[in-house]
């Protein structure tokens, strides 16, 4: 199938390309930029007038409650390759099981999964889990998801192990013992509500081992949702003095605080927690300058998990759908250019997990994504692909709009 | 209808008390409803010459139409400064109307004990009555329409004088 | 954002918390809780007010104590008072909270009198009531988590006014475990909400909040400094299990630094009077000197609350 998309304005952050540019796909690959390849004739025309052409989207985060509706909710955000961390149930430690993800995924033929193995046998912190035997069934890095590595000696034995074969390790940077009991932020809403606090030092805490760790090792870390000011710090000095570790914040952090959670609102129950409106900020100037990446931290939360008073309900957020649209609102309230918004959100994901993909250079795959900027929609259960139909933005109207996702060149949302 | 000019309701008060007067036995007692009731009470008590306080009943509590109007944004607190048990007691009020105020007020008199017994005084009757009551002393018949509320009030200097409201 | 305890019209349809709730709607349940407080002195100590009314105590957090003085106060208005022990019935059932909400309603219910041991967990009721288009129940806040008790905090204002009047004029001081006190919470909104003039807030770090200075509380870590010309002293109570571990070594040490002994209480003014919640821990937070003595308004609470109940109950099911 040859296809080309024209009149569309085409932005490839990764390869410094902006401009209204005709694209034009042949064997599910980008066979050309600008003016067709001699002999092309295009079997179908997208017309993307009026719209952005870019890169379909890289998610760091995306649990798969249901592989189907979650796969189909990727590629009607524009997500065309996503990673799936191991806290499935059971979790994702046995090659079989990632052999299975893998193949089911791909019989269906929308967006590109990447497992994350499980660091450790189920997630237990105490013994290793078979990294190689799971990189070769298609992990492409291995976390612990939210659970801890209560002991350090383990967790230093698990990052010479992934060293030794050269796989990246992603951990949520937050001390349990410091956090413990605690479903909130330490701070002002926590105080007036009564709600247990986690101190941002839970955060720093963990960050500071966990570099300290990497460095013994010369594992590649990833920082998952950073979500203080005090830890993008830490990240950010870590960068500047040369350490492999790169890391990312929820698009939920990059816009909400800890007023967010009002009277209670459940539908603001994260983990880590939302913070104060100076932590957004620094958070905010990190992805800004691209010490962290964004990602949707995608996590379906039925009706029964968040009809809960706060302290019980469960954390998270449905996120695949509005990972595009949140973005471009960042981008638009900090004045951040569209091209540099975007790679937060494709080549820069890509590159943390080693992936080929969130780039639109000729031989790429043509994983893309094609969408309105200014179309507004308003958020609601029925408007949403995912199980998942929490969210703290629900009834809000966002701008951007997805009108057609390609994987492989083949159009597999929208016209 | 009304008249050109409203009567004096201090005069009124004075003709009230020498109502009462031939129907006072040794012990009675007067007891004023919140909030025009208990000046004309105060009143009576200086006309008649009483040794006994008065009491102050605020029906709020004991209201039938409690569910369609809640509560009434201030309460006064009723304080019975006496014993009623066995007492001859004149309950005391501005204007009566369709009487559920007087059914409020008796039903909690009869909270503090058993009264000998009860009669009404009222400055003002205008009729229309909704319930099986009479006032025993009364000092003024008026005919109003649905429309119009009478309302006693007290001047700064606690003078006592009649006002017409109309709903708009 | 929507305040849920208020309606469109600004009266109060839920007692959740004192958070929130504007200065003259506090000042109006104090108002009427005095003419209560007369009804609790007669032969017969009841009115009619909430005859035919359905009052559900629902704890499902045991409190004998608490329960019993809604049940009084329920029972001084004529309502029909029904006690659900739900922490041993539904809960075991596993069924949800808001599915046993849904079956009392459907039994006529037009009050709920909630204790919950998670914060917030009136409020997940009382938006649920809203959802279903059950505007006229009404819920009430009977402590929930570290949250608010909200009408222990209204009677411990209505304690302070009873005894001082002005606010604007007084120092209060709160002392103890701050942190955990769902009545700590809601006597420095209310406080706040009258305009108090300076609110203290006394113990050690490890059971005081962060942020309190948000709050507008003068946070003091001495006794002896926070007590200093106080009006109103504030003790509140040490639970057992905090009592050894990693938030304090032990009740000696804690009365040693924080316990209020006759001489500590004589840096404040000399009229000053002391609250306590209850139950004391007598020798822990509070020496029996003081806890029994003239400037002791112990007692008095326990009778102003049963008044103060009443009031909000009798607010809320007319709103």
């Amino acid at each position: 199938m040859r296809t080309q998309i024209i009149n569309g304005r085409l932005i490839d952050p990764k390869n410094g390309v902006d401009g209204t540019l005709d694209l034009f796909i042949a064997d599910g690959r980008i066979a050309a930029i600008g003016t067709p390849p001699p002999g092309f004739v295009a079997e179908r025309t997208i017309d993307a007038a009026g719209g952005i052409v870019c890169p379909g989207l890289v998610d760091l985060s995306t649990r798969l409650s249901g592989i189907e509706t979650e796969l189909a909710a990727a590629v009607a955000g524009g997500v065309t390759s996503l990673a799936c961390p191991p806290d499935t149930n059971p979790p994702l430690d046995e090659p079989g099981l990632v052999d299975r993800l893998v193949r089911r995924s791909a019989a269906l033929g929308l967006a590109r999964v990447y497992p994350i193995g499980a660091l450790t046998q189920q997630l237990g912190g105490e013994r290793l889990a078979e990294m190689h035997s799971l990189a070769r069934a298609g992990c492409i890095g291995f976390s612990q998801a939210k659970k801890p590595v209560q002991d350090r000696l383990v967790l230093l034995r698990a990052m010479q192990y992934a060293a030794t074969f050269g796989y990246a390790i992603r951990l949520q940077p937050q001390d349990y013992q410091l956090a413990a009991d605690g479903v909130a932020h330490d701070g002002e809403v926590a105080s007036r509500l009564g709600l247990a606090g986690i101190p941002v030092c839970a955060e720093t805490v963990a960050v500071s081992s966990s570099l300290e760790l990497a460095r013994a090792t010369g594992v590649r870390l990833h920082l998952a949702r950073l979500s203080s000011a005090a830890g993008i710090a830490l990240v950010r000095a870590a960068q500047a003095s040369g350490d492999k570790v790169s890391c990312d914040v929820s698009i939920h952090h990059l816009h909400l605080t800890e007023a967010d959670i009002g009277f209670f609102d459940s539908s603001a129950r994260f983990d880590p927690p939302l913070r104060a409106s100076s932590d957004r900020e620094a958070l905010r100037a990190a992805v800004a300058d691209g010490v962290a990446a964004i990602s949707s931290d995608h996590t379906p939360v039925d009706e029964d998990g968040k009809q809960l008073p706060f302290a019980e309900a469960d954390p998270g957020a449905t996120g695949l759908e509005l990972l595009l649209p949140l973005t471009l609102r960042w981008a638009n309230e900090t004045a951040t250019p569209l091209p540099t918004a975007l790679a937060r959100i494709t080549s820069d994901p890509a590159a943390i997990l080693g992936i080929s993909a969130g780039a639109l250079a000729v031989g790429d795959a043509a994983d893309i994504c094609i969408f309105d900027p200014e179309a507004r929609w308003q958020v609601s259960a029925d408007a949403l692909f995912s199980r998942g139909k929490n969210t703290p933005f629900l009834n809000q109207e966002l701008a951007g709009r997805v009108r057609t996702t390609l994987v492989g060149g083949r159009v597999v949302f929208g016209a | 209808m009304l008249p050109a000019e409203l009567p004096d309701a201090e005069a009124q008060c004075a003709e009230l008390a020498e109502m009462i007067r031939p129907h006072l036995a040794p012990d009675s007692a007067l007891i004023g409803i919140h909030s025009g009731g208990v000046w004309i009470a105060r009143r009576l008590r200086e006309l008649l010459g009483l040794q006994e306080e008065i009491g102050l009943i605020d029906v709020s509590f004991y209201r039938d139409d409690f569910s369609e109007k809640g509560l009434h944004p201030q309460v006064r607190p009723t304080s019975i400064p006496f014993s009623v048990e066995g007492r001859p007691l004149i309950l005391v009020d501005d204007v009566l109307f369709t009487g559920r105020t007087t059914r409020a007020a008796i039903n909690e008199l009869f909270d503090y004990g058993r009264p000998a017994r009860v009669d009404l005084a009222v400055l003002a009757d205008r009729g229309e009555r909704e319930l099986p009551i009479e006032p025993q002393f009364c000092a003024w018949q008026i005919d109003l329409d649905d429309d119009e509320e009478l309302i006693l009030e007290s001047a700064d200097d606690g003078h006592l004088h009649w006002r017409v409201a109309r709903d708009a | 954002m929507r305040n849920p305890q208020l309606n469109d019209a600004g009266e109060l349809t839920h007692l959740l918390s004192t958070d929130g709730l504007p200065r003259e709607v506090i000042t109006q349940i104090l108002d009427t809780a005095s003419s209560f407080l007369e009804i609790s002195t007669r032969d017969v100590k009841k009115v009619p007010l909430l005859r035919g009314k359905s009052v559900f105590n629902l704890f499902f957090e045991n409190s004998t104590r608490t329960r019993t003085t809604f049940e009084i106060a329920a029972k001084r208005l004529s309502a029909d008072v029904i006690n659900l022990d739900v922490s041993r019935s539904s809960t075991a059932k596993g069924e949800t909270l808001l599915d046993t909400i849904d079956n009392l309603v459907a039994m006529h219910a037009d009050m709920f009198v909630v204790r919950h041991a998670s914060s917030g967990a009136p409020y997940l009721i009382a938006e649920h009531l809203q959802r279903v288009g059950r505007d006229d129940v009404h819920v009430v806040n009977a402590g929930d988590g570290r949250h608010a008790h909200p009408t222990q905090g209204l009677l411990d204002m209505f304690t302070i006014r009873h005894y001082k009047q002005d606010f604007s004029q007084l120092t209060v001081a709160i002392v103890g475990d701050i942190l955990h006190s769902r009545v700590a919470r809601s006597d420095l909104h209310a406080l706040a909400a009258l305009g108090t003039g300076e609110v203290r807030a006394v113990g050690p770090q490890t059971l005081l909040p962060s942020a309190l200075d948000k709050m507008g509380v003068r946070v003091c870590h001495d006794l002896a400094t926070g007590l200093r010309d106080a009006d109103v002293i504030i003790m509140l109570r040490l639970q057992n299990e905090r009592m050894n571990g990693a938030l304090l070594p032990s009740a000696r040490e804690y009365f040693h630094c924080y316990g209020l002994t006759p001489a500590m209480l004589a840096l404040a003014k000399p009229d000053a009077i002391v609250m306590h919640p209850g139950p004391m821990n007598r020798g822990v937070e509070i020496d029996s000197e003081v806890a029994d003595g003239p400037q002791a308004v112990i007692l008095p609470q326990v009778t102003f609350g049963i008044a103060v109940r009443m009031a909000v109950m009798s607010i809320l099911a007319g709103n």
